[in-house]
């Protein structure tokens, strides 16, 4: 996989502009996920109303990959209630994983599909789920 | 300058075109082809349990075994060989202390003083003795470079301390300590001191004879040997003081059904069979440092160090840590690239085949300290070479518009 691949313009452009590194007033809730080995150290926000995500957003540091992936799950949730979160998530995770590959289940993922390329490099796969894993925690959380 | 890497097959090995910089030498050194070839001949012609058996295979091993530990004594210096105990690496010898000598030691009240810089393995154990002990921990701090602050060296270390635990060279900085005034002042209260060699035995002569610490811990995997050998050293009055670390195995006198009384020193300390290609790994790769003169290994680097420091120090994308002052830095050099990531920096580095080391190296109090996260790392050892550096220079130049910005 080349590198223009992996540092995708989408990835670039989530990077660069930070669009969705916000504190979220009066969160419901906020989780922090971190990997050890790299220091990457991101939290979630997400404030609900009901079972909707009526905003979210992240803080904290870390790789291009780790921040985009977190820019990228922040808008693709906002807005969708626990269950179709919950979908998305579990068919994220599929997708990392290789054991969701086909494609009409994958276009849930919207722009998330793009970073199907990482599962291919083992040693930035941690980086691209790390908001995924806290999005995971902070459902199971509220639930 | 001789050009060691007909030595080191992996170094000439080429993937996609090109053979692989490797600068990340801190992490792990490679291994030359004599040390390969001893563990093969070792398990080809004598491969046998040592201090077990009356065969002949059995007999090598411990003569191998033996052998090593005195060559391992003459390199750093120690008085007898009976102060080398082999552990699996500078992690387990440090735990080892901790568990031995701190646990039984100290008390509520008393003090053990660490450098802010230490490696994680140089803290952890530490923080266990602490809670279970009631001591205190207490940090030296380091200035902007990363150099132990002399004032902190003088306030920290005092009656109440009872064990004082440093890093000989940080591995994220590569600042050489002064380990000789921390001994000394350490020797006014009759505190024990720690020396964590594993970033400085593999690059400079270290004679324990001289600098005199209580304690030397070392790894075998960062000076050419085997990974999962390892050494501790300790004064032999000092090891008298200690209970065992592990217990079953050879390290036994007598058992009875209730009671069992211990091996001598070294011995007792060395539960289980022991790692004997391990050792035969870490005795070429003596052989092979002493051949080469540890003086030559320390030469080398210093101008790999010259070179680079001089190589990067007007690129405005660029900074560097450690400060300027190469007298007390060893082939170490800690850096981070504007808007990037350093794990970001490494995979675009390993794309172009040059091996760096990304991340907080196992030394998260220190960055913290020093108002980071993480850095970027290369770090040489003397196989390295100018055109290694060059490829490295060329290669981050290219960083920045990956991710979108301008050089």
């Amino acid at each position: 996989m080349s590198l223009n691949e992996i540092y995708s313009e989408l990835i670039r452009y989530h990077n660069k502009n930070q669009l969705n590194k916000k504190e979220i007033p009066n969160a419901t809730i906020s989780e922090r996920g971190h990997n050890p080995s790299c220091g990457d150290d991101i939290t979630l926000h997400l404030k609900l109303e009901e079972d909707i995500i009526i905003d979210a957003g992240f803080s904290g540091i870390g790789c291009a990959i780790s921040q985009a992936s977190t820019s990228i799950m922040i808008d693709l949730i906002k807005g969708k209630n626990i269950n179709e979160v919950e979908n998305i998530l579990n068919t994220f995770l599929g997708m990392i994983k290789k054991e969701v590959e086909d494609e009409d289940q994958l276009n849930i993922l919207g722009d998330a599909i793009y970073l199907r390329n990482i599962s291919n490099m083992p040693a930035r796969v941690k980086c691209c789920a790390l908001p995924w894993h806290s999005l995971k925690v902070s459902l199971e959380r509220i639930k | 300058m001789i050009n060691y890497k007909k030595d080191f097959e992996v170094l000439q090995k080429e993937v996609n075109g090109s053979t692989i910089a490797y600068l990340d030498n801190a992490a792990t050194t490679q291994k030359p082809k004599q040390v390969i070839e001893a563990i093969r001949n070792y398990n080809k012609n004598y491969n046998g349990s040592p201090h077990r058996g009356a065969h002949y295979l059995s007999i090598k091993a411990t003569e191998i075994y033996e052998e090593t530990r005195k060559k391992v004594s003459e390199f750093i210096g120690a008085s007898k060989s009976e102060e080398i105990i082999f552990t699996k690496n500078a992690t387990e010898s440090l735990n080892l202390l901790a568990y031995s000598y701190g646990l039984n030691q100290l008390k509520e009240g008393d003090e053990i003083v660490l450098g802010i810089t230490n490696h994680h393995s140089n803290i952890v154990p530490w923080q266990m003795i602490s809670e279970k002990t009631g001591a205190k921990i207490v940090y030296i701090m380091s200035d902007k470079n990363g150099q132990l602050k002399k004032e902190e060296i003088e306030s920290k270390i005092n009656k109440k301390t009872k064990i004082v635990s440093v890093s000989h060279v940080s591995n994220t900085f590569g600042i050489i300590h002064p380990v000789e005034e921390i001994i000394k002042k350490a020797k006014e209260f009759s505190a024990t001191v720690i020396i964590d060699g594993a970033q400085s035995i593999p690059h400079l002569k270290i004679d324990v004879s001289k600098l005199d610490p209580d304690f030397l811990v070392f790894s075998g995997h960062k000076m050419l040997a085997s990974m999962g050998i390892g050494v501790l050293y300790g004064k032999f009055e000092k090891l008298k003081e200690m209970s065992p670390f592990l217990f079953g195995g050879d390290m036994i006198e007598y058992v009875d059904l209730y009671k069992t009384t211990y091996e001598e020193i070294p011995y007792r300390f060395e539960a289980g069979t022991q790692n004997v290609e391990g050792v035969v790994s870490l005795s070429v790769a003596i052989d092979y440092l002493n051949n080469i003169g540890m003086e030559n290994v320390e030469n080398k680097e210093k101008e790999l160090l010259k070179y680079t420091l001089s190589r990067l120090k007007d690129k405005h994308f660029i900074e560097l840590h450690g400060g300027n002052d190469t007298s007390y830095r060893t082939g170490i050099v800690s850096f981070n690239i504007k808007d990037v990531h350093p794990h970001d920096v490494a995979t675009i580095l390993d794309e172009y085949n040059i091996a760096i080391r990304s991340g907080h190296h196992c030394a998260q109090p220190f960055m913290k300290s020093m108002g980071f996260n993480s850095t970027c790392r290369i770090s040489f050892y003397f196989y390295n070479t100018f055109e290694d550096i060059d490829r490295f220079i060329e290669a981050i130049e290219k960083v920045r518009g990956y991710l979108g910005y301008e050089s």
